[in-house]
């Protein structure tokens, strides 16, 4: 821990243990090297977040680098939650990208096991997974903490990141949800970002039990939103992403509308998710992923009551 | 026991329409237990690329041998007299076949005629599934005996993923998930807790990652 007292000093850091409600958002670098594309994705976040998840090569579609793009949103004075994934990556890569990301500033890192590349645009690709994700927590934790390698070896100057995993309440089997939860806080995950929830019915009882077994004193929990665009939407995600729950009466609901009211609907769900949220217990913060609907966090986040983000020093 | 496919048929031809006298070489081994490179698998592939070449106009020799096993120089010899008598010898053994003939014969030329897949055996009859990587380090028993190393599609040492779904691996709907296996095992036997133990990176020199392996059994070699 630095003299500080943060374990990197992330605007993400600093809002969590001020005990606001954090709000994080979500941007996928393009598909190639144009920067002026990720601003525009990037830009429409500045003020209404917290932080903003870069992702790794999401769904395995090659796209500009994570690690790239959050070092150009750190330019652009924006806060990135860099996302690792181990599908790419030996541990040398992993280590060395872990000090890289340091190096430019980035201070927030999401840490992976990545969507099988069987999903992707280079399905004839080898993976790697030489370690999994809970085994990259703690990775990361044993250099920022220790100042070590894997290997035990001396770091000079350890990485300054504050280190996140993600968690689906609603993957199989059931039972084990909150004790893997468990597993990646025990491992060093100092916040936690959840799958999408539709399912508000399980994932109040996914909270309880995390409460229940002392998890939500040990971590931040963000809670996953993102608004649906359409009944169809709602339909493709229920039907063919895995682990993912979306209930019937969502999908109900959002039909019950026009078409062109569809999405307007989509967002008062969300909304109406994060009230709930804000009064649950073990609930942190949520973190708002609106795929390819960046432009329209600013309305989502005033319309939550989530704005202005503090600032904390 | 190794697993293989037959390669299709059309591949075969292509790699041998030069050659007039082949020789085909089965092997008693796995590929016989797996029905694809034994007796009948051989005798399957000769009439078919005979059949095949007559509809070309042309004639192909095929001499049909049985091997012991084709992972053995004592049986590979067994072919010594006759290795040179043909234009081209396939093999119907797993890969290491026609790796061994390779190089007891080295003025020969051999060639492969199944896809070799993995380590696992017949769930059912006609239906061979994976079970071992052959990582060098066997670690089942943290695990119930199942190997995530194998049968986990990422290799994941603390599973499920997120992407597991009723039982399935987010690949396919058509892959077990290991995970959701191995966590109903530990929950059946009221065992949960051993899951919550935190496994260290694993060590892959024991892998192919440490390089091509050697297996000495020093009391073995004279
Ligand atoms: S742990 Fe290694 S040796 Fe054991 S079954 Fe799995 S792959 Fe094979
Ligand atoms: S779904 Fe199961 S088998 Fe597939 S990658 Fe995830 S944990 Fe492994």
């Amino acid at each position: 821990m630095s003299d500080s007292g943060y374990k990197s000093g992330s605007n993400l850091e600093k809002v969590l243990k001020a005990g606001h409600f954090a709000f994080t958002g979500e941007c996928g670098p393009p598909k190639g090297a144009n920067v002026g594309h990720l601003k525009e994705k990037m830009e429409p976040l500045r003020d209404m977040v917290d932080a903003i998840n870069v992702t790794d090569n999401q769904t395995a579609v090659v796209r500009m680098s994570s690690k790239a793009a959050s070092a150009l949103m750190v330019m652009a004075g924006l806060e990135p939650n860099f996302q690792m994934v181990c599908r790419d990556r030996n541990r040398i890569a992993i280590q060395s990208d872990i000090l890289g990301a340091s190096a430019l500033g980035i201070r927030n890192m999401l840490c992976l096991s990545g969507d099988h590349q069987q999903f992707g645009n280079h399905p004839e690709s080898k993976n790697v997974f030489d370690i999994d994700s809970i085994q990259l927590i703690a990775v990361a934790k044993k250099m920022r903490d220790e100042g070590k390698f894997i290997n035990d070896e001396a770091i000079d100057e350890p990485p300054k990141i504050f280190i996140g995993a993600a968690s689906n309440p609603f993957g199989d089997p059931w039972q084990f949800r909150a004790h893997r939860l468990a597993n990646k806080i025990d491992a060093g995950a100092d916040f936690i970002q959840t799958q999408c929830i539709y399912n508000m019915e399980r994932f109040r009882e996914f909270m309880k039990q995390a409460v229940d077994m002392g998890l939500t004193g040990k971590t931040h929990i963000l809670a996953g939103v993102t608004p649906m665009k359409s009944a169809g939407m709602a339909n493709y995600m229920a039907k063919f992403v895995p682990g993912m729950d979306v209930p019937q009466e969502l999908i109900k609901r959002l039909k019950g509308v026009d078409k062109k009211m569809q999405a307007e609907e989509g967002i008062k769900f969300a909304l109406e998710q994060i009230e709930e949220f804000k009064q649950m217990e073990g609930v942190a913060g949520v973190h708002l992923m609106a795929i390819e609907w960046e432009h329209r966090v600013p309305e989502i986040a005033e319309r939550a009551g989530v704005l202005p983000r503090p600032k904390v020093d | 026991m190794i697993v293989a496919d037959r390669k299709p048929l059309d591949e075969i031809q292509e790699m041998i329409k030069d050659y007039d006298k082949i020789m085909l070489v089965g092997c008693k081994g796995c590929v016989t237990v797996c029905n694809v490179g034994g007796l009948k698998e051989v005798q399957i592939l000769a009439s078919a690329l005979r059949i095949g070449r007559k509809k070309d106009g042309r004639t192909l020799h095929v001499e049909e041998r049985m091997l012991e096993r084709q992972c053995d120089p004592e049986y590979i010899e067994q072919l010594r007299d006759s290795y040179d008598s043909v234009d081209a010898v396939l093999s119907m053994a797993c890969g290491v076949g026609p790796q061994f003939l390779s190089e007891t014969y080295p003025s020969q030329r051999f060639y492969p005629t199944v896809n070799t897949k993995f380590f696992g055996g017949a769930v059912q009859h006609g239906i061979w599934d994976e079970r071992c990587a052959g990582c060098g380090t066997c670690v089942i028993h943290y695990f119930d005996g199942l190997c995530p190393i194998a049968r986990c599609s990422k290799s994941l040492q603390h599973g499920p993923c997120g992407g597991s779904a009723d039982g399935k691996c987010e690949i396919s709907k058509e892959t077990e998930c290991i995970w959701d296996t191995i966590v109903k095992k530990k929950v059946d036997q009221g065992r949960l807790e051993d899951l919550r133990l935190y496994r260290a990176p694993k060590d892959w020199r024991t892998a192919r990652d440490g390089g091509p392996r050697r297996s000495i059994r020093e009391e073995l070699v004279k």
